[in-house]
């Protein structure tokens, strides 16, 4: 999968369930600074993997948007 | 009272995991029963489930101490029932014998099947209940944890790591609606006390004179598990043998 598709997204999914603007949302973003705490980043994959159609099984903390899609393409 | 909610019980094949499956089926919730060994008596549970309370049941075979197969098997059981809300960690065994000749392997599955068994749980249904915003988790522990017990250092020993597994959920997941709760059994009436005799001197230390029942075990798990505003919290249902 490539970059702009994952970013696009995690963008999306970040918008629907914060008030963070899209212009908010840049590659080095971290997750707490749009309103996301690390619970809240488990629900944000779960939303992903069906969005994405992947399964995403994170066993790290991801700090920032780019970490995310960074891991993502790993896959 | 839990009508449409959907519950999972490890280890309800039969015992005291067998009675809360029924318990909470008599309370309107769907049931994923999970056993290990005893398929013969885990359908059994189920049909009997089904024809008594009308809900749905399933049974599902599996090794709580094994992270992947419990990983599939909660995948399983969210395309089955499509949410989860009650976990209800039961699933448990015993490998008595004195410290000094315990061997390890003794030691080790005890504490795969009780303490990892429920952490493996945990671990891969938190997931659907922190999306859903809510959830109960009731772990079965044991008197044994609270008040030790000769001959089960290794029984013992993994109950008394589910209150600690029990309180750290408890406190990671009540921002998310989640309650984490124990239970702790004293000496009840199952399969896996068949060997302790009525006449047993161990009767004269409960103070309520008996052995308790799988079902008062149930009574408990169904409260915790219909609680919102109790968190962290052991409950003790053994005659009064530990306070």
């Amino acid at each position: 999968m490539d970059e702009k598709t994952i970013f696009d997204a995690i963008k999306e999914t970040v918008i629907e369930r914060t008030d963070a603007n899209e212009d908010d949302i840049k590659m080095e973003s971290t997750f707490r600074e749009l309103g996301i705490d690390s619970l809240d980043t488990v629900e944000l994959l779960m939303n992903l993997e069906d969005k994405l159609d992947v399964t995403i099984e994170v066993d790290r903390k991801l700090e920032t948007v780019k970490d995310l899609v960074d891991f993502i393409a790993a896959l | 009272m839990l009508k449409a909610k959907v519950s999972v019980v490890t280890g309800s094949s039969r015992g005291i995991g067998r009675a809360v499956a029924v318990k909470l089926a008599s309370l309107g919730s769907d049931v994923a029963v999970v056993y290990h060994g005893n398929s013969a008596k885990a359908e059994e549970t189920v049909r009997s489930i089904i024809e008594n309370y009308g809900v749905k049941a399933i049974a599902y075979k599996a090794d709580v101490s094994s992270y992947d197969e419990t990983k599939e098997l909660v995948k399983k059981i969210k395309e089955d029932f499509s949410r989860i809300d009650i976990l209800v960690n039961n699933a448990g065994i015993v490998k008595d014998g004195l410290i000094a000749m315990m061997s390890e392997q003794s030691f080790d599955s005890v504490i795969d099947t009780n303490l990892k068994g429920t952490f493996n749980m945990i671990r891969h249904v938190c997931p659907i209940m922190i999306r859903e915003k809510g959830g109960r988790i009731v772990n079965i522990s044991s008197v044994s944890a609270i008040i030790g017990n000769p001959g089960q250092a290794n029984y013992s020993a993994s109950k008394a790591g589910i209150i600690g597994l029990t309180k750290s959920a408890a406190k990671e997941l009540s921002v998310k609606n989640i309650t984490v709760n124990a239970v702790a059994p004293g000496f009840i009436r199952t399969d896996m006390t068949e060997n302790i005799g009525e006449d047993n001197p161990l009767i004269q230390m409960i103070p309520l004179k008996r052995f308790g029942e799988a079902e008062e075990v149930a009574e408990a798990v169904a409260f915790l598990a219909s609680s919102s505003y109790i968190t962290g919290e052991v409950l003790k249902v053994d005659g009064g043998i530990a306070m």
